[in-house]
């Protein structure tokens, strides 16, 4: 059992909590990546709705992948199709939902705070797939499944997360959850992309990957939204490439067992080369593979499981 | 009509009363102030034993969104929450649909709030047209219909030149420019206090920087205009030290504060995302917000005004980053006062009515009231001793948006005559 009801955000987790969900994630690694029939009967008859009110493609599939494999019924709702798009409010969207009676919302949301709204209007159980730039809780547990695939362990690590840092709800999980996990945390970007106050996260915080990246364990490059190059916080494609972009030079600067994350999109020729992408140390697939095993550990967990 | 007040406690420090006294009212004025009143024949008495009688309460920054806004408070309904807090009067803030840029919008709240008859309205009006910041509304037009001071509340005046045309302008006139100080390049898309709320909670942040830079701005342009300059809501400790260096130099510049930026920080913001928490200027740091107490202390800071700020259910009930900024606050101002200041002795009485009487209706341009005869007949009775459980049913004003709601404070007006009239008997409003 999870010390929590919901899945909102990586702060509320125990270490007990996180290797519970890796775990299970992991006894869930043979169904998936050994057999033919990928399907187990745990959360038969369940209901889920995937409540999608920013659009994603990986991170929906992922999860309705998961669901599929668990035996949940799942429905996924959102985009343009969403009555919130319409100018429903959040709660009248929730209320009509929790009136069809559901056992779980996963949520994807621009707003900041959504799946803690949404725990306002039902009794089910939410799993928050993202929310503005606040957290992104899945994102984390399968980044901490893949990087504890490579070492073993997740204490003592040392990880960079490195780019636009400000905007991201990746590393407002993700930093939270490696130092609970007892791993080092050093956030890298330049002074426009840093987080607001690093105090709040109690990470080293640099402008220079090239100071850093022989002692990382793990760099973990962050997507640059392009969107948000409007407003000019960084000048240019190109000058953030050069300064931060991880290029095969900067790669064979690495550590021997050093890995390579990224949590996708990519932009290759930004902050990633295409060579380096696709490289032996990127685990970029990995995450990816483990997004489902999380997910599906994640659900599981806070369902109960078969009862 | 006649009242005889019984026995109160009597403060005012305009004419060094701090004692226990008769009170007794006829028709619009006082008539008496003295040790022992024998009640007229005519007069109803109100009790005023172990209760303190003092100047009517002014709050000169509140939001009745009418015309425009009916669905969130009218005249009607504010006028309400304002008598139920204890207040006098109010002044009301000019970001009205339409803006109130010239005389008639004017004429026209001061005419709506008489037929409601429960507290003076004393309207501002806007200093640009529609509050766009690009040419001058009609100053003149609105002082002669009664506008008692100006302001672009809701934005600042973003360029520099145009706020200086406007307070050139004003200082023609025996007016106060009211300046909402808040530089919108540096605030942006920020909805919370910039720093470790922002980002413990993953939403833009609004620095201190955006509304220091600004009141510095504003004291300059006073200086080289000589108009008198009046810093709405101040809320970080720097901005006050701008504030306090330019009164120490004698320039005609004056702040006040709300008590949510006296008695909450942005450490109260939780990952309930308690959108009555959202304000502008935002909840700032626990140091700014012991800065604040300290200021409206030592007289740095000139009032206490509410930017009561009502807002409908569906404003606030929704995500944080679209919910509306702001916070009702007539009816919890001096309770919040009472409790967490003056009855634990932090605050003098004295220093109490200056701030939420006497300084509010000189920087209105109002004539003083003061405990003695022949002053208007503006008072308020306080009891402190009342409990208040704030709640939505305590609020009787139209919206419910308190950043106060589940509080329990000590200490509330009991009685208030407005101009003779009793609006506020016994806790409730006539």
């Amino acid at each position: 059992m999870l010390s929590v009801k919901h899945l909102i955000d990586t702060t509320s987790l125990t270490a007990d909590d996180i290797t519970q969900i890796l775990d299970t994630a992991k006894s869930f690694d043979p169904i998936v990546n050994g057999r033919s029939i990928k399907k187990v009967p745990a959360l038969r008859g369940r209901t889920i709705v995937n409540l999608f009110l920013e659009p994603s493609t990986r991170t929906l599939k992922s999860f309705e992948l998961a669901e599929k494999r668990l035996s949940a019924d799942s429905i996924s709702m959102g985009g343009a199709t969403s009555s919130v798009v319409k100018g429903e409010s959040l709660a009248d969207t929730i209320q009509t939902i929790d009136a069809m009676k559901v056992d779980m919302f996963v949520v994807r949301a621009r707003l900041a705070g959504t799946p803690q709204k949404i725990t306002e209007n039902t009794d089910a159980v939410v799993i928050n797939g993202g929310d503005g730039k606040h957290q992104h809780p899945t994102q984390a547990m399968l980044d901490l499944y893949t990087i504890r695939e490579h070492f073993g362990h997740l204490d003592g690590l040392k990880v960079a997360i490195v780019g636009d840092l400000a905007h991201s709800r990746v590393c407002g999980s993700l930093a939270p959850a490696l130092k609970t996990m007892g791993a080092e945390v050093t956030l890298v970007a330049p002074p426009t992309f840093q987080v607001g106050d690093p105090s709040w996260y109690g990470c080293e915080q640099t402008n220079h990957l090239d100071d850093v990246i022989e002692d990382m364990d793990v760099v973990y490059m962050l997507r640059v939204q392009l969107e948000r190059m409007e407003g000019a916080a960084i000048p240019s494609r190109r000058e953030y490439n050069r300064l931060y972009g991880l290029s095969l030079e900067r790669e064979a600067r690495m550590k021997d067992n050093a890995i390579i994350c990224h949590p996708g999109p990519m932009n290759r020729g930004m902050e990633i080369d295409a060579e380096v992408a696709d490289c032996a140390r990127s685990r970029i697939l990995n995450q990816v593979n483990a997004g489902v095993l999380t997910r599906m550990a994640e659900m599981y967990l806070l369902l109960g499981g078969e009862e | 009509m006649a009242y005889l007040i019984k026995g109160a406690h009597v403060v005012d420090p305009q004419v060094g009363l701090d004692d226990v006294r008769d009170v007794l009212v006829r028709e619009k004025q006082i008539v008496e102030v003295s040790e022992c009143i024998e009640a007229p024949e005519d007069a109803e008495i109100i009790d005023g034993s172990g209760k303190y009688l003092v100047p009517g309460l002014v709050d000169m920054h509140v939001h009745f969104r009418d015309p425009g806004f009916e669905y969130k408070e009218t005249i009607a309904t504010g006028s309400r929450a304002a008598a139920h807090g204890g207040f006098t009067d109010v002044a009301t803030m000019p970001n009205t649909d339409p803006v109130t840029d010239d005389g008639a919008e004017i004429r026209y709240q001061i005419d709506r709030a008489r037929k409601a008859g429960l507290v003076h309205v004393r309207p501002m009006g806007a200093l640009t047209r529609g509050e766009k910041g690009e040419s001058l509304a009609e100053i003149g037009d609105m002082v002669m219909e009664g506008a008692s001071a100006f302001s672009d509340d809701g934005h600042g005046v973003q360029s520099a030149g145009m706020m200086k045309t406007c307070m050139a302008y004003v200082s023609q006139f025996d007016r106060v420019v009211c300046a909402h100080c808040e530089v919108e390049s540096l605030s942006g898309n920020g909805v919370i206090n910039s720093g470790r709320a922002a980002t413990r909670l993953g939403m833009f942040g609004w620095p201190p920087l955006a509304e220091e830079l600004e009141i510095w701005r504003d004291i300059e342009l006073s200086r080289s205009t000589g108009c008198a300059l009046h810093i709405c809501h101040i809320s970080t400790a720097k901005g006050l030290e701008l504030v306090k260096a330019a009164k120490a130099e004698g320039l005609p510049v004056t702040c006040e504060v709300t008590p949510h930026h006296l008695f909450l920080n942005d450490e109260d913001i939780t990952d309930t995302y308690n959108t009555n928490l959202k304000m502008n200027p935002p909840l700032r740091k626990a140091s700014d917000m012991e800065a604040m107490v300290q200021g409206i202390l030592d007289g740095s800071i000139d009032c206490v005004v509410t930017d009561h700020a009502p807002h409908a259910k569906h404003e606030k009930d929704c995500e944080w980053e679209i919910a509306f900024f702001g916070t009702i606050g007539l009816e919890t101002s001096l309770p919040l006062m009472l409790t967490n200041l003056v009855l634990p002795g932090k605050m003098s009485w004295n220093r109490l009515v200056e701030v939420m009487a006497i300084n509010p209706r000189r920087l209105l341009r109002c004539n003083p009231v003061k405990l003695e005869a022949g002053s208007q007949a503006d008072l308020t009775l306080i009891d402190p001793k009342r409990e208040i459980d704030v709640t939505e049913s305590y609020f009787q004003g139209k919206s419910k948006n308190s950043a106060f709601l589940g509080a329990h404070l000590t200490g509330a007006a009991c009685d208030v005559l407005m101009a003779g009239k009793h609006t506020l008997i016994d806790g409730v409003v006539a």
